[in-house]
């Protein structure tokens, strides 16, 4: 669907939610079910998946995050409907974005852009969900290593950075940058993270 | 003691106060959507403040082990502000979110057209997403504040018993309680209620359909005023059960109307594919905002 949908959704949105049944998360059978029946319409054009995709977080909660990637990859959204997506979402529906990216065939000029966003925040779960198989591909080495580094200070894991070991291999400028980290923390008195000294020794492979 | 905050203003709020709330026994809370002291000026000052309710509070509140949900809504008090007011046509795309637990803050503050309109359009909104809504009584005026904003609720489409009207004190309980609302009470170290005050409600009309919060913000206020009323209660012969109702369950009774309420926050790990991990709640609380 294009981005000119988004004014609809004014007028289509009272018939499309009556009131829910009190808080249940329900069983994995009936969140798999939703999530079929929202995907198959999702990928034939249905206009009010953008609602599904809203509410897949409370439909299907044992599903996590995933619901909302397949609902992304059913939907195959265009360039500016996945940019709206992601400025108008939620934490969850944003990291759903950036998780999908892969399987969106965006073109880096408008994918770039939600990674680089996500890397600014200080949110551990979208910085996760930033690091996948698309920066891996499209982040230039500058970015790549600030994101990188960022995994470091607020404690994602870096097994969450896509084709690390690839990147990393000879980089003598993120080595640099990461024996700078551990002697700021060493002079702070602080501990260096156990997964600085994974990074570095993958630098100190042979390209 | 488990304790559900109704309303409280968390965005102004720091993260020492989320230890001391998680200390205190807080292990939810609602952050009602209101104005930030400071008059707003446009719409995109109110779409960045929602994505905040929706994104990085949920986030910092999690770091702690409190489950963060938020009720959105155009606040009485900008309604009457036109360069405020299109925030209306925004409000459909934010009531479909996960977290949002009910349309709110809305009601009077000055009893204008302006907020007649804005309350009426919002509580139609309220019964036509599934989501039961939060209304702020006025601090001036109150007791006819209270029966205007009863008399509109009456002609929306929201059945009353969808509706917890909030501030409420000694003089406007009563009409409240017999209209069949939820009934909330804000505890302030000066203005509004205090714990001895609020023990002495309770024991007059009774716990049931009664939320205590701290509607703590940028102002004179704190964040643990639930615990003290809590603490007081049981020093005044109220059950542990009795506290359990009005901090927990009243609470969870009430913003449950809306089917989305997640209270397992702190129940984290990978469920699927690896996917859920670092969603935001760690099983250590961590400092935050580096």
């Amino acid at each position: 669907m294009t981005a000119a949908h988004a004014e609809t959704d004014t007028a289509v949105q009272p018939a499309i939610h009556p009131p829910v049944p009190p808080a249940a998360p329900g069983t994995d059978q009936d969140a798999h079910h939703w999530l079929a029946r929202a995907c198959a319409a999702a990928a034939a054009g249905d206009p009010a998946w953008e609602l599904r995709f809203a509410e897949a977080g409370r439909r299907c909660r044992v599903l996590g995050d995933a619901a909302r990637v397949d609902l992304l990859a059913a939907a195959r959204p265009d360039a500016p409907t996945v940019t709206r997506l992601y400025r108008q979402g939620t934490a969850a529906e944003r990291r759903a974005v950036l998780l999908a990216l892969p399987r969106l065939d965006l073109a880096p000029a408008h994918g770039v852009p939600l990674v680089e966003d996500a890397l600014r925040t200080n949110d551990t779960g979208l910085l996760a969900a930033a690091v996948g198989p698309y920066a891996a591909r499209h982040l230039d080495a500058h970015a790549w290593r600030h994101a990188v580094l960022k995994c470091l200070f607020t404690g994602v894991p870096v097994t969450r950075v896509s084709a690390l070991a690839d990147r990393a291999r000879g980089d003598g400028e993120l080595a640099r940058m990461l024996h700078a980290f551990a002697d700021e923390r060493t002079a702070a008195g602080r501990a260096v993270p156990a997964d600085l000294h994974h990074v570095l020794a993958l630098t100190e492979e042979e390209r | 003691m488990r304790i559900f905050d109704p309303h409280i203003h968390m965005t102004s709020r720091t993260t020492d106060d989320y230890e001391a709330m998680y200390a205190a026994g807080v292990r939810a809370v609602v952050e009602p959507a209101f104005w930030l002291g400071q008059p707003r000026t446009s719409v995109a000052s109110f779409q960045d403040y929602f994505d905040a309710l929706l994104g990085w509070e949920p986030f910092r509140a999690a770091q702690y082990g409190i489950a963060h949900h938020c009720t959105i809504a155009l606040n009485p008090k900008e309604a009457n502000d036109p360069r405020c007011l299109p925030v209306l046509d925004e409000l459909p795309r934010y009531l479909v979110k996960d977290q949002v637990v009910a349309v709110g803050e809305i009601g009077y503050d000055s009893m204008t057209p302006a907020e007649d309109t804005a309350f009426a359009a919002q509580l139609q909104l309220a019964a036509d997403h599934g989501l039961p809504a939060l209304v702020h009584t006025p601090h001036r005026d109150k007791l006819a504040g209270l029966r205007r904003t009863l008399d509109v609720v009456r002609e929306s489409a929201l059945p009353t018993d969808r509706v917890l009207v909030d501030h409420l004190n000694e003089t406007t309980v009563e009409e409240a309680k017999d209209s069949g609302a939820w009934l909330g009470f804000s505890v302030y170290p000066d203005t509004k209620m205090d714990e001895a005050r609020m023990v002495a409600l309770l024991r007059e009309y009774g716990p049931e359909r009664v939320l205590v919060n701290s509607a703590a913000d940028w102002g004179r206020s704190d964040p643990l005023k639930t615990r003290k009323v809590g603490d007081l209660m049981l020093a005044e012969g109220f059950t542990e059960d009795d506290v359990d109702l009005v901090l927990w369950r009243n609470p969870v009774a009430f913003y449950g109307l809306s089917g989305r309420l997640a209270l397992d926050v702190a129940a984290t790990g990978p469920t699927h594919e690896g996917n859920s991990i670092l969603r935001g709640a760690p099983a250590h609380p961590v400092p935050t905002g580096r």
